[in-house]
C-alpha cells in the first residue's frame, strides 16, 4: 500500500511504558461485495480521497481480490469522516485502529 | 435506453415509458425506506435546541436498510467485542441523520431529473453524481433482496422465483455502468 499514513506519536504513559491506545492511528477499510461495480469503487476512490486513476484503481482490485483494503489512514475523526462518505456513496467501509 | 452520452458539462440518458416508471418506482421505495428509518430516530429537546440530531444507536433489522446503513466497525457476527459494539452504536447515532439526508437527498434528484413518462434526461454533473449513488442504492437493495453473489448468472431457472427481478438487477448494472464511463469521460 501506498497510502500515506500519519506517523505514530509516541508517548509514553506515566504509569508505565506503553504507548497510549488513543494515539495509534485508525484506518479506513473497503469490504468487497458482490454488488457494488469495479469501475463505480474506483471513480468513488478517486472523487473522495482525489487518488490518481491508478492508485484507486489499484485499490479496487486490493478489495476485489484481497477482499478488503486500507484506503485511508489518519486521525479518529479523518477517518470517521472518510467512512461517513464512503458510506453515503454506497460501499462497505469500516474503521479500526492500526494494530 | 441507450448508453449515456457526455456533452462538456451535461450527461445525457432517455428513458421509454416503462424504463422511466421502473427507475422511479425503485428509487422511491427506497426513499420511502429510509424516510421511515429517519422517523425512528429519537426525538429530544436538547437535540431540537442545540441542532445537533442523533439516530437510533442500533442497526436496523431489515437487511437491505442494514447494507444501505452499515457500522463503522467490522463486528464479529458470533462474538462482538462489547467495546467495539458500544463505539459503532455511538458513531451509528452521530452520523445516521447526515447520511439519511445525503440518500434521500440523492434519491430526490432522480424523482425530479427523470420524466414520469420517459424521454430524454438531462443532467449536470453534480446531478449525474447524485444518479450514480441513487442507482448504486437500488441496486445494493436488489442485490441484498436478490441474494445476488459476485458469480451470479446471468439468468436464473425459470422457476426461480426471483428470475424476473434478475434481469432488472442487470439492467441497472448496466445503466449505472454507462453511467460512471460517462461522468469519467
Amino acid at each position: 500500500m501506498t497510502t500515506p499514513v500519519e506517523h505514530e506519536r509516541t508517548q509514553v504513559d506515566p504509569a508505565g511504558e506503553e504507548v497510549r491506545t488513543e494515539d495509534r492511528p485508525w484506518q479506513t477499510l473497503v469490504w468487497n461485495d458482490p454488488v457494488n461495480l469495479m469501475s463505480y469503487v474506483t471513480y468513488v476512490f478517486q472523487k473522495l480521497f482525489g487518488y490518481s486513476r491508478d492508485h484507486a484503481t489499484k485499490l479496487m482490485l486490493d478489495v476485489h481480490h484481497k477482499g478488503r483494503a486500507i484506503v485511508s489512514s489518519g486521525t479518529k475523526d479523518k477517518v470517521e469522516a472518510d467512512v461517513a462518505k464512503l458510506h453515503a456513496a454506497g460501499l462497505w467501509a469500516t474503521m479500526q485502529r492500526s494494530s | 435506453m441507450k448508453k449515456w452520452t457526455r456533452t462538456g458539462d451535461l450527461v445525457l440518458g432517455r428513458f421509454d415509458r416503462q424504463e422511466a416508471a421502473v427507475v422511479r418506482g425503485l428509487v422511491s421505495q427506497i426513499q420511502d425506506m429510509l424516510m421511515a428509518r429517519a422517523e425512528e430516530a429519537p426525538q429530544d429537546e436538547l437535540a431540537e435546541l442545540t441542532g445537533i440530531r442523533t439516530g437510533p444507536s442500533t442497526p436496523p433489522d431489515d437487511p437491505i436498510l442494514g447494507r444501505l446503513l452499515p457500522d463503522f466497525h467490522r463486528l464479529d457476527p458470533d462474538a462482538p467485542d462489547p467495546a467495539e459494539v458500544d463505539s459503532a452504536n455511538a458513531l451509528r447515532s452521530l452520523h445516521e441523520p447526515e447520511l439519511l439526508d445525503l440518500k434521500t437527498g440523492v434519491a430526490a434528484v432522480v424523482l425530479e431529473t427523470c420524466p414520469p413518462d420517459g424521454g430524454e434526461v438531462r443532467l449536470a454533473l453534480e446531478q449525474a453524481e447524485a444518479w450514480l449513488s441513487a442507482l448504486n442504492d437500488v441496486r445494493l437493495a436488489l442485490g441484498t433482496a436478490l441474494d445476488v453473489q459476485e458469480d451470479m448468472p446471468d439468468e436464473l431457472p425459470p422457476d426461480d422465483p426471483r428470475s424476473p427481478h434478475l434481469g432488472v438487477y442487470h439492467w441497472l448494472t448496466w445503466v449505472q455502468e454507462t453511467l460512471v464511463e460517462a461522468v469519467m469521460t
